[in-house]
């Protein structure tokens, strides 16, 4: 027989999500970056669902091997990773805690506008892009003007 | 149905995935950093919606083969790509002319495809479009920008333009297989999409003071596997390598 074991509450295993850095932005969980969609438990199975941001974004298979070690380190065996595609992540899914962490590590949050509000560094509001595309497939390149420092913008999508 | 399906998959996935690995051969070369990150952000995003196309043809196909087996295990004439991204990179302007001629169709044909009636192609399709919206407004901007430069990157870009027009034309090509996607309201018919296309290109071209050809003599045979050019070869012989000479291997 085996021994008989309470299964972990949900909010109990989001939080333990909320503790798995981004593998390229890992000033953020993968909980703030909006991609985990759900969490059940499907009998002893839990059943994690997750969205990718681009599509060939590098980091998802490290993402998946990322939350299937931090659920066994916390005692769940059986996990089903389920790839959702729609409705497709949006940058409106980042969290209001994952918005301020990335401006506090030096990325411009994504804005409605089509560029960063400010500099992430000194404020400034002078910016200029300098390419659509950066260091990740979820960022642009921009410049401010006022300190002359290159940032990087997540860019809206 | 499902083997015209089939078809139409591989169309859009080995589109992505040969227009994909021809950019690829850009990482390291461009002429600016900038430029360079931006054509493997390219690249990338195209060899993910090729995952996704590629994965579910496998899957409506039932034979058991995966994106991978699809990608590494066929050879020229099961490709069904147009011909227009198999064409040699060129020189940056051809290249970045290449990649605007097909983002416009590719952007419309994604709008199109996000109101399928095939879930799975409308699911990829929302994502996707996201994605190619970010490549067009770049190799637009990039093709305005030489087209409408100096001397010699004008006269480069209307040399691109003149050498690549002749495969625009595939794009809207319509044979048996579009009818029964049409018929079944997976997919729009390609010549429907012309007239965007054309307003589009009018209105990039005409700002970057290049004069379009006005024959439209098209090259075609890709996207119906009849004949491919001689590149396409050259392509999978790279692409294919290492899967030919350890079957198997995996990481």
């Amino acid at each position: 027989m085996s021994e008989v074991r309470t299964q972990p509450q949900e909010a109990e295993i989001w939080a333990w999500l909320d503790e798995v850095p981004d593998p390229e932005i890992p000033a953020i969980s993968l909980v703030d970056l909006g991609i985990i969609r759900d969490v059940k438990w499907a009998g002893d199975v839990l059943e994690v669902t997750v969205t990718p941001t681009y599509s060939g974004c590098p980091a998802t298979s490290v993402i998946n091997f990322d939350i299937e070690k931090a659920l066994r380190d916390h005692g769940i065996e059986q996990i089903t990773l389920k790839r959702q595609l729609s409705p497709p992540w949006t940058t409106d899914w980042l969290s209001e805690k994952g918005r301020a962490k990335l401006e506090a590590y030096g990325i411009a949050p994504p804005t409605d506008a089509k560029g960063p509000e400010k500099c992430p560094h000194c404020g400034g509001t002078h910016l200029e892009r300098i390419s659509q595309f950066g260091s990740t497939p979820c960022k642009a390149q921009w410049r401010c003007k006022d300190c002359l420092e290159p940032f990087d913008y997540f860019k809206c999508i | 149905m499902s083997a015209d399906l089939f078809e139409f998959l591989c169309r859009m996935g080995d589109n992505c995935l040969i227009l994909g690995h021809r950019v690829s051969e850009w990482c390291g070369h461009a002429p600016v950093l900038e430029e360079d990150i931006a054509l493997a952000n390219t690249a990338l995003d195209l060899i993910g919606q090729t995952q996704l196309w590629l994965g579910l043809a496998g899957e409506v196909e039932g034979k058991g083969r995966s994106a991978d087996d699809l990608a590494f295990l066929r050879d020229a004439w099961d490709f069904r790509n147009v011909l227009l991204v198999e064409l040699p990179n060129g020189d940056f302007g051809q290249t970045l002319m290449r990649q605007f001629l097909f983002d416009a169709w590719q952007e419309l044909m994604l709008s199109a495809l996000t109101q399928s009636s095939e879930p799975r192609v409308a699911e990829i399709a929302q994502k996707a479009v996201k994605e190619v919206a970010y490549h067009v407004e770049r190799s637009g901007d990039t093709v305005i920008g030489l087209g409408d430069g100096s001397a010699e990157s004008h006269a480069r870009m209307q040399a691109a333009l003149d050498l690549l027009y002749p495969y625009v034309g595939e794009l809207f090509e319509s044979d048996a297989v579009d009818q029964a996607m049409v018929k079944a309201g997976i997919a729009p018919d390609p010549e429907s999409l012309r007239a965007a296309y054309d307003a589009k290109l009018a209105q990039v071209m005409g700002e970057a003071t290049l004069t379009l050809p006005d024959d439209r003599f098209a090259h075609k045979g890709g996207r119906t596997g009849r004949m491919h050019t001689e590149h396409l070869g050259h392509i999978l012989t790279e692409m294919q390598w290492l899967q030919r000479a350890y079957p198997g291997a995996s990481w």
